[in-house]
């Protein structure tokens, strides 16, 4: 996930009170009175399952590749965004500077759903506690129920709901959690921003859909994305394109291509079946976009080659549904997708930018 | 061929400007009047209806609390994270020092789409919005008249926004409204997800209410713009009487020209319609005129009306006067109308006219003995309808149909009463002028009856308003008198505070009375439930109406209710019937008590009672006997010694003073209204006066012929039109006190919910007599002066023309 | 043939009863010719002449003016034959009081669609007018007043006049000088002229006399 998309998402999101938006308006260039990522600081569970009030920016970001009982394929998204509105101490009650924004999205081979929740952490509508673990907005959850002793997130339970759709998931994790970059120091730029990010991408999911045509008992496999930073992003980066990919293999594959700036920037993580983390240094990994459709007015590319040489990937990426449309302000395209090629499997995109 | 006949038509106006001016006048005059009315109420209309677009209050569905009490902002979270898709409000009202304002605290994050306000949107950044001090966005003139105020955020005007409220972040505004945690209601977005719980099941104090297109300020204030709509249509029909005379009058003057257009060949139709245009040519002009006059009218009335409205119902109109086509359109449209109605007779006359009527002016509406009977038996038709109305009418509506039939029936009847008058007098004079003054008198009622007939009404709304305002001022102030017995009124700014002033205060004053209310529905309507001390000092001023004999002591044990006028006529209460207060608790009703001024429901219980079933009301309020002579003394010690801010007390005359400055502002209005109407009354008999005056020539000439000078006849001209306008105001008394009735025992109870006893000033009614007889005397001034002047020559025509 | 009258009757009501004005009347009347119709008061020449000039309508017969029949026409034709092909001086002078001498002696030309200035101030010479065109109708003496009504009919040409005792509000010298004029014009103009006139001196001036007794003509 790219902060700049994610600061002109909420940019657009809040567009009924811009007045909200310009507690933003920096973010790509100044990080001043939050704290920054340093390499080295080792990562601390369940402590670094919550919330991070000294950086400007954090989400839990879910995804999930499911199946229903005839086969069919199925997506959903579940993302928690806590924004800072101001550095230092949020402060309490209605004047927490803390503003809260869920996505939540349901992608079927047919049609595509989305919504979006906004919240201030002051007053119980929105937030994260560690112990139990839970991360909600309104009556959207992701609370844990994993046994005492275990990893919070190693069972978790998940709920959305838009007009038109709900979904309520089990998430079961069964491997460890991914540290990216260097032991969650994960760098975003030439320039040097970064940010702390790490991953739960063994998820096996069992739950409903509810959709219009009424519900669906699916099963499938999730990824959790936990990151925080307060500088994520050089101020000339514009877009972003990220995959999440469960191969066959049991292997995993994220990347992403920062566009822009001095040229891409794409680098990501090879995850052995044992959760074995490689950094992708950049230039190792191949992301080429290799169609383009007609998505909401705009050329996006759903199909893409990724190569990865010394694994002897050689894959085609393939969205599940070309209309994966977040219909949010401003929108982006995020949506499951098949893998083919070299290696099988499924995984989700994400890309932003697209003007 | 049109062209050639138009212009010989219109040709008669440049011959006789005179008349052109007081056609276009009566009907400029009555349009200004009648839009003037029309665009104030539209504006006031506009701000309502801004008023209700708030929040978009008007096209989205509500969670309010049944009770009518805040509720913890608790129930706001639980409905949030059971799914519900709801956004908080918290409002209330913000005094300081005399200022009020509206706030409205509501959830940037959760809001509505479209229900804030544009500039809210726009405006500065989200923590400055959020964090105290916050941000408070208001119209321009809010924003002034709140400039300097302390206690409030800092303040950002915004254009286009409804005058009189803040909008600021819902944690500011608890703050301001000093409800921490607290929320009036909350709004539902529409589009909730599916399976959501009920709403019984997680908050079982609220209840949904439909989208209100109207505001409640625009139900209260209905019958006040009703009462602005009626002396304005008063005032059009006064007019309308100039325009019916001076239109009678070109016609009947043009007979002999339009009998020679028939003759040369105009056909019928053409003429009429040629007619019919130029009617409408003028009215056209005539009404652009008064929409002009309309406008300075409203512009220069509309102050009043917003402090009245402020003042009486808290709605605050915006400052400017806006030009809505709507608005002139409706005014040119009631011109024409008008000035349609106006000539209507006169165009139908012709129209039957045969071609060889004789062309010679006839006395111009000669009334004959037949024609009064008819106008008398309308009048007696119209005196059934206002006793029909009067009996069994129900509401404002029926009011106003008992005023207009009566008011008309008056005026209907004047010239008949007139005729029976004169003719008694004929009859008892000796000397042959004295019975020539009388029997000339009673020939030239027929022209002037129509100007006397706007005398007569002119007089009697004047007489009729008079009486009502002086009757209202008069008990207003006894029952302010009664109302407000405490000597110092004083609110803490906190409960704490409160609790340490009643300390302090106790040893040094007589009593200390808590005024603790809250607000909520009653019987269906909002209303406040005060709740009262076991104290003397009620008992002995509480204005009651009527009462069980023990009602304080059955108040202070909690077994009763009190409540004000209004309540009880509207829900037609009797003693004993049960009062339901919010919540569900019910209290009998044990005594009933006048509240002028006041347009809402309101009910008194003791006041362990009140706080009993309301623990969380605002406790800051005391009203504090003592001697008077020791408020200063008592005001410099609570600012000295307990450190309360001069803003946080204010004593009797203070408030009585506001008081009486809202209800002297309430009438301003109607007061203005009459004396226009008045002036538009003397006009219609000063026009008519001077039409009469160049068609009576031929019934002068043969007097002067006889031996009277023409300044003797002169000064008889002059003494008949004073004595005609004396008779009228003599009328006129009994009409006015008429009208005074059923103002205030009809009209006001179903406008404003209250009686008031009527008195009776004949002091005023000699002013206004000596006001109509100077205009009587102004408007015959001129044609007596030019009679007085006359060339004999002219006098002399009378003989020489054979016509 | 400019005026023909068939069996012409007429009848009023007058206080409840009817009263039979005319009797069958028949008259024709040719270009240039001028007739002058006497009889007694309330013989009924006035209404006859109202009926010729479709002021008001026959109960029986048959009225033809200028070859457009007066019985069968509207009150639009009536009054469009008005304007065009008769001409009317009344007894009274029926002038547009709020007009002037010029805007009266033209009035009825305008009216009729066809203004002749020309024409219209040869006839204010004539008429000696000239010096008093800016002048209104109540500034006239009555000669001065029956000689622009002379001239409005004049102005707008018409092929027959009718004219109701054009001098009776006159004295004697004027109403002479009045008529000499309007004889003089009418025979230059070619037109025809029905004139009531209760003078017998009167009537001898004019080609022709036609006497209205017990609702019937004789010669």
């Amino acid at each position: 996930m790219n902060a700049r998309a994610l600061c002109t998402l909420i940019l657009g999101l809040l567009l009924p009170l811009p007045a909200l938006a310009q507690g933003f308006a920096g973010l790509g260039q100044t990080a001043d009175g939050y704290a920054l990522p340093e390499r080295g600081q080792a990562l601390e569970f369940p402590r670094d399952h919550g919330a991070h009030p000294a950086f400007r920016i954090e989400w839990w970001y879910l995804t999930a590749n499911l199946t229903g009982p005839d086969g069919q394929d199925y997506g959903v998204q579940w993302t928690l965004f806590r924004n800072a509105l101001a550095p230092g101490d949020p402060g309490t009650g209605w004047a927490a500077a803390t503003a809260w924004m869920g996505n939540a999205g349901l992608t079927t081979p047919r049609a595509h759903y989305s919504a979006m929740r906004l919240g201030r952490g002051g007053i119980g509508q929105a937030g994260v506690t560690t112990t139990p673990f839970a991360a909600w907005i309104d009556d959207w959850q992701m609370h844990s129920r994993a046994a005492a002793g275990d990893d919070p997130l190693s069972v978790l339970d998940l709920t959305a709901s838009g007009t038109d759709f709900a979904y309520a998931l089990t998430l079961t994790a069964e491997g460890p959690l991914v540290l990216h970059g260097d032991a969650g120091f994960s760098v975003k730029s030439a320039s040097g921003q970064a940010s702390n990010y790490y991953s739960q991408p063994f998820y096996r999911v069992t739950g409903t859909l509810t959709l219009p045509d009424g519900p669906v008992q699916v099963t499938g496999q999730a990824w959790l994305d936990r990151e925080w930073s307060s500088q994520p992003l050089a101020s000339d980066q514009d877009g972003w394109d990220w995959v999440s990919l469960h191969l066959d293999s049991g292997a995993k594959l994220m990347g992403y291509r920062l566009r822009g700036g001095g040229g891409d920037y794409a680098v990501g993580t090879w995850i052995a079946p044992d959760g074995t983390a490689t950094p992708l240094a950049p230039g190792v990994l191949g992301m080429t976009p290799t169609r383009l459709s007609r998505v909401a007015g705009r050329e996006i590319p759903t199909v893409w080659r990724l190569t990865l040489p010394r694994q002897g990937l050689d894959i085609t990426v393939t969205a599940l549904q070309e209309a994966a449309w977040m219909d949010t302000l401003i929108p982006y395209w995020e949506g499951p997708v098949r893998v083919s090629g070299s290696h099988a499997g499924r995984g989700y995109l994400e890309m932003t930018g697209y003007e | 061929m049109r062209r050639t006949a138009l212009s010989a038509l219109l040709s008669h106006w440049r011959r006789h400007p005179l008349q052109l001016v007081s056609l276009l006048l009566g009907l400029a005059l009555a349009t200004a009047l009648w839009s003037g009315v029309q665009a104030i109420n539209a504006e006031a209309r506009a701000s309502y209806d801004r008023a209700a677009q708030v929040l978009g209050q008007d096209r989205l569905e509500q969670l309010v609390p049944s009770d009518g009490q805040r509720f913890s902002q608790d129930v706001y979270v639980t409905l949030r994270r059971a799914g519900w898709i709801v956004s908080p409000v918290v409002e209330g009202r913000w005094f300081r020092a005399g200022h009020s304002v509206q706030v409205y605290g509501i959830d940037p994050f959760t809001a509505p789409q479209g229900t804030l306000p544009g500039a809210v949107q726009a405006g500065g950044g989200i923590v400055d919005f959020i964090t105290p001090p916050g941000q408070a966005y208001a119209a321009p003139q809010t924003v002034a008249d709140l400039a300097g105020q302390e206690g409030l955020p800092p303040l950002i005007a915004a254009e286009g926004m409804v005058p009189g409220i803040l909008f600021t972040d819902i944690g500011i505004a608890q703050d301001l409204l000093r409800a921490p945690g607290r929320i009036s209601r909350l709004l539902l977005a529409q589009g909730q997800p599916a399976n959501r719980p009920p709403l019984a099941q997680i908050a079982p104090g609220l209840e949904p209410r439909a989208p209100q297109e109207q505001a409640d300020v625009a139900q209260l204030t209905g019958s006040f713009h009703l009462n602005l709509t009626a002396f304005g249509f008063l005032s059009f029909a006064v007019g309308l009487f100039i325009v019916h005379s001076a239109i009678g009058l070109a016609f009947e003057q043009r007979r002999p020209m339009f009998r020679t257009l028939r003759a040369l060949g105009l056909p019928l139709r053409t003429l009429v319609g040629l007619l019919a245009a130029e009617v409408m040519i003028l009215a056209l002009i005539a009404g652009l005129v008064g929409i002009a006059l309309g406008y300075v009218i409203a512009a220069a009335l509309l102050p009043d009306v917003a402090a009245t409205l402020r003042g009486l119902y808290g709605a605050t109109l915006s400052g400017g006067l806006s030009l809505r086509p709507s608005w002139w359109l409706g005014g040119l449209a009631i011109a024409l109308a008008g000035a349609g109605v106006a000539a209507a007779q006169s165009l139908w006359r012709l129209w039957r006219l045969p071609l060889l009527a004789p062309a010679q002016p006839r006395a111009w509406a000669r009334a004959s003995a037949r024609g009064l009977l008819r106008q008398g038996g309308l009048a007696a038709v119209l005196a059934g309808v206002a006793v029909l109305a009067g009996v069994f009418g129900q509401g404002i509506v029926a009011g106003f149909v008992l005023l207009g039939a009566m008011l008309i029936s008056a005026a209907l009847a004047l010239p008949g009463a007139l005729a029976v008058v004169l003719a008694g007098a004929e009859r008892i004079s000796r000397g042959v002028l004295a019975q020539w003054f009388w029997a000339d008198t009673r020939q030239q009622l027929p022209g002037l009856s129509l100007a006397l007939m706007a005398l007569l009404l002119a007089l009697s709304a004047n007489i009729g308003v008079g009486t009502m305002v002086s009757s209202f001022r008069m008990t207003f102030t006894e029952w302010l008198d009664q109302r407000l017995p405490s000597e110092l009124y004083v609110t803490a700014r906190t409960e704490e505070e409160a609790a340490r002033l009643r300390d302090w205060l106790t040893p040094r004053s007589d009593a200390i009375l808590p005024i603790w209310k809250v607000e909520g529905p009653v019987l269906g309507q909002p209303a406040e439930i005060y709740g009262v001390a076991d104290h003397r000092t009620y008992a002995d001023n509480w204005p009651m109406l009527r009462a069980e004999p023990d009602v304080w002591q059955t108040l202070a044990r909690g077994e009763g209710a009190i409540v004000n006028e209004q309540l009880w006529r509207r829900e037609r209460l009797s003693l004993g019937d049960p009062v339901p207060l919010p919540g569900g608790v019910e209290r009998p009703l044990v005594g009933v008590y006048s509240d002028y001024g006041n347009p809402r429901g309101q009910v008194i219980v003791g006041l362990a009672d009140l706080v009993a079933q309301f623990p969380d009301l605002d406790r800051r309020r005391f009203a504090i006997r003592t001697d008077p002579a020791k408020v200063p003394e008592l005001r410099a010690a609570l600012v000295a010694d307990f450190g309360l801010p001069q803003d946080s007390m204010i004593d009797q005359v203070t408030v009585k003073q506001i008081s009486l400055m809202v209800f002297e502002r309430t009438f301003a209005v109607t007061a203005a209204l009459n004396v226009l109407t008045m002036g538009v009354a003397g006009l219609a008999m000063f026009t008519s006066l001077l039409t009469l005056s160049t068609m009576r020539l031929p019934q002068l000439a043969p007097v002067w012929a006889l031996g009277l000078t023409r300044g003797r006849l002169a000064r008889l001209e002059l003494g008949r039109a004073m004595m005609l306008a004396a008779l009228t105001m003599v009328l006129a008394i009994p009409v006015g006190l008429l009208l005074a009735w059923v103002l205030l025992a009809v009209v006001n109870v179903a406008a404003f919910g209250w009686r008031l006893p009527m008195h009776v000033f004949p002091g005023d009614w000699l002013w206004l007599g000596a006001l109509a007889l100077a205009a009587a005397g102004l408007a015959a001034a001129w044609p007596a002066w030019r009679l007085a002047r006359i060339q004999p020559t002219e006098l002399l025509k009378v003989f020489a023309d054979e016509r | 043939m400019l005026l023909s009258l068939e069996q012409v009757g007429k009848t009023y009501v007058s206080a409840g009863m009817p009263v039979e004005v005319l009797r069958g009347v028949d008259l024709c009347l040719g270009r240039g010719e001028t007739v002058a119709l006497t009889g007694e008061s309330g013989s009924g020449k006035s209404t006859l002449l109202h009926l010729c000039a479709g002021l008001d309508r026959a109960d029986r017969g048959h009225i033809e003016v200028a070859g457009h029949d007066l019985t069968a026409a509207n009150d639009a034709a009536l009054a469009a034959l008005r304007r065009t092909a008769v001409g009317l001086v009344f007894q009274q002078f029926n002038l547009i009081p709020s007009l002037n001498v010029a805007a009266n002696l033209a009035f009825q030309a305008r009216l009729a669609g066809h203004e002749d200035d020309a024409w219209i101030k040869a006839l204010a010479d004539r008429l000696g007018l000239s010096d008093l065109l800016g002048r209104y109708p109540e500034q006239l003496s009555g000669g001065q007043q029956q000689r622009v009504a002379i001239g409005r009919t004049l102005a707008a040409r018409p092929a027959l006049i009718l004219a109701d005792e054009p001098t009776g509000n006159l004295d004697e010298a004027t109403g002479d000088a009045v008529l000499d004029l309007m004889m003089e014009l009418v025979a230059e103009a070619g037109a025809g002229l029905l004139m009531v006139t209760h003078s017998p001196r009167l009537a001898a001036r004019l080609s022709r006399r036609v006497h209205l007794s017990g609702g019937r003509l004789a010669a």
